[in-house]
């Protein structure tokens, strides 16, 4: 702002002499060729950066974005399509491994039944076989005895019948201990 | 600057809230001529700068996940593309530059206006008359070209009983041709106004007493010309496209 004097060519209408404005500036004719001479080169190089550089690379930009974001959704979906699968393939490789390990587990109990069977059965054989032994040698031992018993039942009554001073007659006193002993 | 609020020696109270407004040459003190370099000019370089660091520079990276300059610029584009394809549909999409240019150069030339001390462009009717009429020939001559004689259809409202139409079609008609009028003193009389308001309570900050009430006067227009200076510039753009929505599809 010039506090000098301002020489009559430059104050002309709108400014005084303290270089004040005289009224509106807005209204002062002396300054519109000025103004509307830079304004017109303003708005044509505004015109043309906008034009040639700068909205046609914004558009590209905004393109490119809304491209990336539509693929990026788009690979998002497989992966998310792919996750499904691979859960899918999991649950069902869970489900053969779970049969499976059910199949050998009952494998494995059925051939532990069959071989418990079979040894019971054969320990069942030998018990039977081992009772029948013994019950043989008991019927032997019985036997053994039973004839231990006559013969000393014989000797005994022959000795009886001598000592009472008869004559033992070995015939009479065989049937009459064999008639005792099944009676 | 600095001095203008307080010039007079003597009285301390001397307003010149309008002398933010003299067009002076940048070199010297000579006549203004019409190619003279003068603070206009420096303030309109420092807007088609400032337009090209907003739009130019800060896309250079064409970065997918944009920066924050980057973010402004696309919210710019995309504002004003919305704006042009909701009012005038597709077709008028292929004049999306030039109203692109309008906004930027509006947008950015008012809040540069904002810098305190700076020079406000968009305050001088120079500036925004021949905004409006670039708009107002463009349309019409767009309406001529476009639709022949039937742009004419704009002004014969045929909604209307047909003993009304003349006088509807001079209503029509003096509206039509107080549009540039209107478009251009409405930006640049808002511009105007809030800036010398603030000049005008800063001259009353001079006096003690009354300069905390001034300053937060000030603080307060600043803030209000903050929105004016978007809203000016958004409402010059919107009616840019009403008026380029009648030379598209002149019918009412």
């Amino acid at each position: 702002m010039a506090t000098e004097p301002i020489s009559e060519e430059v104050v002309g209408s709108c400014v005084d002499s303290h270089g004040s404005a005289i009224g509106m500036p807005q209204l002062c004719f002396d300054w519109f060729p000025n103004q509307i001479f830079w304004l017109v080169i303003t708005l044509v190089v505004i015109f043309l950066v906008l034009s040639r550089v700068a909205l046609p690379r914004i558009a590209a930009i905004l393109a490119e974005r809304q491209g990336t974001i539509t693929n990026d959704l788009a690979a998002a979906e497989d992966l998310k399509a792919k996750a499904v699968e691979a859960e899918e393939a999991y649950n069902k490789a869970l489900a053969d491994a779970r049969s499976e390990a059910q199949r050998i587990a009952a494998e494995a109990r059925a051939e532990i039944q069959s071989g418990l069977d079979d040894a019971i059965a054969k320990a069942d054989a030998e018990i039977a076989a081992k009772a029948a032994e013994s019950e043989k040698a008991i019927a032997e031992i019985r036997a053994g005895a039973l004839e231990s018993i006559q013969v000393v039942a014989k000797d005994t009554a022959a000795e009886l019948v001598t000592a009472l001073g008869g004559e033992a007659d070995a015939k009479a006193i065989d049937s009459a201990i064999d008639a005792q002993m099944k009676g | 600057m600095a001095t203008e609020t307080t010039a007079a020696e003597g009285s301390s109270l001397v307003f010149h809230p309008m002398d933010q407004f003299i067009v002076k040459p940048l070199f010297g003190d000579g006549a203004i001529a019409w190619y003279t370099p003068t603070n206009v000019t420096l303030w309109l370089f420092f807007a088609i700068l400032a337009i090209i660091g907003l739009l130019v520079l800060s896309t250079s990276k064409r970065a997918i996940v944009p920066t924050r300059m980057q973010s402004v610029a696309e919210l710019a584009y995309g504002f004003i593309y919305k704006m042009l394809e909701d009012i005038c549909g597709k077709d008028g999409i292929k004049y999306f530059p030039y109203v692109m240019t309008l906004f930027m150069f509006i947008v950015t030339a008012n809040f540069l206006g904002l810098i305190p001390t700076s020079f406000t462009t968009t305050s001088h009717f120079a500036v925004t008359i021949p905004l409006a009429l670039a708009v107002f020939l463009t349309v019409t001559v767009l309406g001529f070209v476009k639709n022949g004689a039937g742009f004419l259809g704009l002004f014969w409202v045929s909604s209307a009983p047909l003993a009304l139409r003349p006088i509807l079609a001079i209503i029509e008609l003096i509206s039509y041709f107080v549009r540039p009028v209107s478009h251009s003193i409405r930006l640049a009389g808002n511009v105007m106004a809030g800036h010398a308001v603030i000049k005008v309570f800063a001259g009353f900050a001079a006096i003690a007493v009354i300069s905390p009430v001034s300053v937060l006067a000030i603080t307060a227009m600043y803030g209000l010309e903050v929105l004016v200076a978007f809203i000016q510039a958004y409402v010059f753009t919107i009616l840019t496209c009403v008026y380029l929505k009648d030379a598209l599809h002149p019918s009412h």
